[in-house]
């Protein structure tokens, strides 16, 4: 469904992706791990459209999408969430996931200005699919507050919602359950389970590494911008560059 | 008694005014964080261009339209020209758009001309009396004008999807990107909604104070002033901050000498910035809504 190759981003001197290919199946849960600086954030930016890349082509089903702007995305099926929360703290909770529906939803000057019915009804309809939505991950009772005064695992979860709502088939979650408490975190990986049994591809960023031996199917390891190794979580778990690069091996 | 409530009235009239101005800096701050200077020019190139329009045989009503099209478009050839230096700080973007200000006038002074301008009242010379206070037909329109500007933001900003978009990008730019909202829309529709705006404004006050090509210095400064005394990010907040400052000017005007008349918009715009930075209607330091 996904493939990267060569994919290359430098600022100034570093190299921060450095030569990473890999192709993500559809429906797979493709995780890519490595210690802090290793470039994975920057990865995701790059396919994301928020950096430009340096080199390299990243390709969804056969199509050449490098460097599609971050506006376009979501009309190639993509979607993101941030590390950083990136959410409309001024609106609330349920504003934010019908921002998700954007593409969806008509902004004719007339069905606007009339409140037309279909108009009307689109949005009748679109509340409550955003409801469900919310309803899935258990913040369904904070639809109607101000998403400021929300604590930080609520705002977390209502990053993936939204970008859920964007309908995506290909979802990159950078750090879902960072700063999250196991009880949380159980419940972001449950989602994650539900999202894929309905045939979206997830690109899992995670430091979280049971998380990630749980739901992976596959697994990429970067270090210093580089692939350092790529396999089933098995595979993973018992490569010994791997584990050298995580716990720092005797020279 | 009737004397303070004709200042009153006074002040209300130029107050929306100035609401009018404040409220475009609002929108095209929200929705890029740029601070437009040149937003008495567009009050200026409003009333100007009316004037020329109508002194070349063009009917009110078409010439109405078209000088509030003019500088609708103007307001997007400064987005055109803002977007090409786009990758610079948001300072330098911010000093560009004074040089815009200072390039429209010497636009204006060259395209238009240095005299007075007027134009005859939409409805006539008629006016009507209020507690023994005159109000002429024309300042009623500016201010039935600028109620229903207003209504009609308020109504876009509250009730539509492009309005919510706009709202989206000035709290998260990055994920109202991301949910496929094309920054650069919003943009170009901030600027030519600001100009729009400014142009009614320009063209309702000409009958009443007359215009020329400078006109758009001190309104464009209080306009600013108005945005900071309602809150930067706020654009209702600049309706009441244009319409304190009409009113303070007036009484100042009126019981104290008119000398110190344009003194007043600024005095009130340090007050406020020295103790409420984020307007009168902040609940916490500056912030962009």
């Amino acid at each position: 469904m996904l493939e990267i190759r060569n994919l290359t981003k430098r600022f100034g001197g570093l190299t921060a992706v450095d030569d990473i290919s890999f192709r993500v199946a559809k429906g797979h849960i493709h995780a890519v791990i490595g210690p802090n600086g290793a470039g994975k954030t920057t990865l995701v930016n790059t396919i994301s459209g928020v950096y430009r890349s340096d080199g390299g082509s990243v390709w969804l089903d056969g199509a050449d999408i490098t460097d599609t702007p971050t506006d376009q995305l979501v009309y190639r099926g993509i979607c993101r969430t941030f590390q950083n929360l990136e959410i409309c703290g001024g609106m609330t909770v349920l504003e934010n996931v019908m921002l998700g529906f954007d593409r969806y939803l008509s902004k004719g000057l007339w069905p606007t200005l009339l409140r037309s019915r279909r108009l009307l009804e689109d949005e009748r309809r679109y509340t409550e699919r955003a409801m469900h939505l919310l309803g899935l991950i258990g913040i369904r009772d904070y639809a109607h507050q101000e998403a400021r005064n929300l604590s930080y695992g609520i705002l977390k979860k209502l990053e993936i919602v939204r970008a859920l709502a964007t309908g995506p088939e290909l979802l990159l979650l950078d750090e879902p359950v960072a700063g999250l408490n196991p009880r949380e975190t159980a419940e972001v990986a449950e989602l994650i389970r539900t999202i894929v049994a309905d045939e979206v591809t997830v690109i899992l960023i995670e430091h979280d590494m049971r998380m990630v031996m749980d739901l992976s199917d596959r697994i990429t390891v970067m270090h210093f911008g580089k692939k350092l190794a790529e396999g089933t979580p098995e595979e993973i778990r018992n490569d010994p560059e791997v584990i050298e690069a995580y716990l720092g091996g005797r020279r | 008694m009737t004397e303070l409530f004709a200042f009153l009235l006074t002040g209300l009239t130029v107050g929306f005014v100035y609401a009018l101005v404040g409220m475009g800096f609002t929108v095209i701050y929200n929705a890029s964080g740029i601070i437009n200077f040149a937003q008495g020019e567009f009050v200026m190139a409003g009333g100007m261009i009316m004037v020329f329009l109508l002194a070349g045989g063009i009917p009110y009503l078409p010439a109405y339209l078209l000088a509030i099209g003019l500088t609708a478009l103007l307001g997007v050839l400064l987005w055109k020209l803002t977007d090409l230096s786009r990758d610079s700080s948001q300072e330098s973007l911010i000093i560009l758009t004074l040089g815009y200000a200072i390039f429209l006038r010497g636009a204006a002074e060259v395209v238009f001309d240095k005299e007075l301008h007027t134009l005859p009242p939409l409805l006539g010379e008629g006016h009507l009396t209020i507690l023994g206070a005159t109000l002429s037909y024309q300042a009623l329109l500016v201010m039935a004008a600028s109620v229903l500007i207003v209504a009609g933001l308020w109504f876009f900003f509250r009730r539509t999807r492009t309005g919510k978009a706009m709202i989206a990008v000035s709290l998260d730019p990055d994920a109202a990107r991301l949910m496929g909202i094309s920054l650069k829309k919003i943009w170009v529709l901030s600027f030519s909604l600001a100009a729009a705006i400014a142009s009614v404004g320009g063209i309702l006050l000409t009958p009443i104070t007359s215009t020329n090509y400078e006109v758009g210095i001190m309104l464009g400064l209080k306009g600013f002033a108005a945005a900071i005394t309602g809150g930067l990010s706020n654009p209702f907040g600049a309706v009441a901050g244009g319409l304190i400052l009409g009113i303070m000017e007036a009484l100042v005007a009126g019981y104290l000498s008119s000398e110190y008349k344009d003194a007043v918009a600024f005095v009130i715009m340090l007050l406020i910035l020295f103790f409420r930075p984020g307007g009168l209607f902040s609940h916490r330091g500056v912030q962009r809504v």
